[in-house]
């Protein structure tokens, strides 16, 4: 249970950094007067663009189950909530695995 | 401090602490995997907390990767939060100074999703409703990866028990949320593709920020809607509840 300082420091560095993004946009934003319609239009984007960098890579290195089960997720999260787009696609994921195989 | 904002936090962000816990327990499992201890590991989810860029670190930590370039990923992976609180500028303007520092500090995800989706909804976005949804989410966070790393032994592939799945169906289920939004299918699609080159060409972490970049240029340069832009507001109000 060692508490190593250049690990501790790395960590407190890798915080910082998180913080300085988290802070980042609110400062660079105040600073501007108004926001142009077009910035707005791109700040409404951010959190689809962003979000989905998160997905489709994993989509696109998964095996056919890990695909199958985001489609499936992506039916289920249309008409149902979040929990059971995860419930789903951990179903389906399990079932091929224990099934068909890895 | 209003008392029935705060509760109404605590019950909104109780149900993605839940639906974290599975990645808290992984990231402390993982963590002691890649030879943490577990007070390092319940320090990075104290100190960094942010899922997917802690997963990042403790993998380059794993790797015995040059400490720059360990932040400089982690940086790169939660560049988005960036234009998190650009975007939720609008919202806190009457928050103090101390309430903004907590405010950022705890500006993760589905925190900013919740956080927009309320002020949005034309109701005044409170410190107390931000600050119960955040720190229902917050500690179970730091416990839940300090009990993944005791048990991490007993994961062992997190393949074979799917919970490989589950991030980034999580992801989807946000994304998801943001669909009647202006240009969104446009603006996915295009990051999507982008993502994957970027994935491929460059590599990780750095499709996060590439990916997205592509994505909000778009946005800015498609055509702009008609000027009730406040039609988004209900569009958002129907997702995201849960996660």
């Amino acid at each position: 249970m060692e508490f190593d300082l250049h690990m501790a420091l790395v960590i407190l560095a890798a915080a910082a950094a998180t913080f300085a993004t988290r802070i980042g946009g609110y400062i660079l934003i105040t600073r501007m007067k108004s926001i142009p319609p077009r910035m707005e239009a791109a700040l409404n984007a951010v959190p689809a663009a962003v979000l989905t960098t998160l997905v489709a890579p994993a989509f696109f290195i998964g095996g056919w189950e890990s695909k199958l089960a985001l489609i499936v997720a992506l039916f289920i999260g249309l008409r149902f909530t979040h929990t059971w787009m995860l419930v789903a696609a951990w179903i389906v994921v399990m079932t091929w695995r224990h099934t068909i195989g890895a | 401090m209003n008392r029935a904002d705060f509760v109404e936090g605590l019950r909104g962000g109780s149900a993605v602490a839940l639906a974290s816990a599975p990645f808290g327990a992984l990231f402390g499992a993982l963590a002691v995997e890649n030879g943490m201890s577990l007070s390092e590991a319940a320090f990075m989810s104290a100190t960094v907390y942010a899922g997917a860029s802690q997963m990042v670190g403790i993998e380059l930590f794993g790797h015995n990767v040059h400490a720059w370039l360990i932040v400089l990923s982690i940086l790169a992976v939660n560049f988005r939060h960036v234009l998190y609180s650009a975007a939720l500028a609008r919202y806190i303007g009457h928050f103090t100074p101390v309430q903004k520092f907590f405010t950022f500090f705890l500006l993760v995800d589905p925190q900013f999703a919740e956080a927009v989706k309320r002020g949005e909804s034309g109701r005044q976005l409170t410190f107390a409703w931000y600050l119960g949804f955040g720190i229902i989410i917050y500690i179970p966070w730091v416990l839940i990866s300090i009990a993944g790393g005791m048990l991490g032994g007993f994961i062992g592939d997190p393949k074979a028990v799917g919970l490989d799945i589950l991030l980034p169906a999580y992801f989807l289920g946000i994304v998801l949320g943001f669909r009647k939004r202006d240009n969104f299918l446009p603006v996915a699609l295009v990051s999507a593709v982008a993502s994957v080159l970027a994935y491929r060409y460059v590599g990780s972490p750095w499709h996060v920020s590439l990916g997205a970049a592509v994505g909000i240029l778009l946005a800015a340069v498609l055509p702009l809607p008609p000027q009730e832009a406040d039609l988004e507001a209900d569009a958002i109000q129907s997702e995201v509840h849960e996660v």
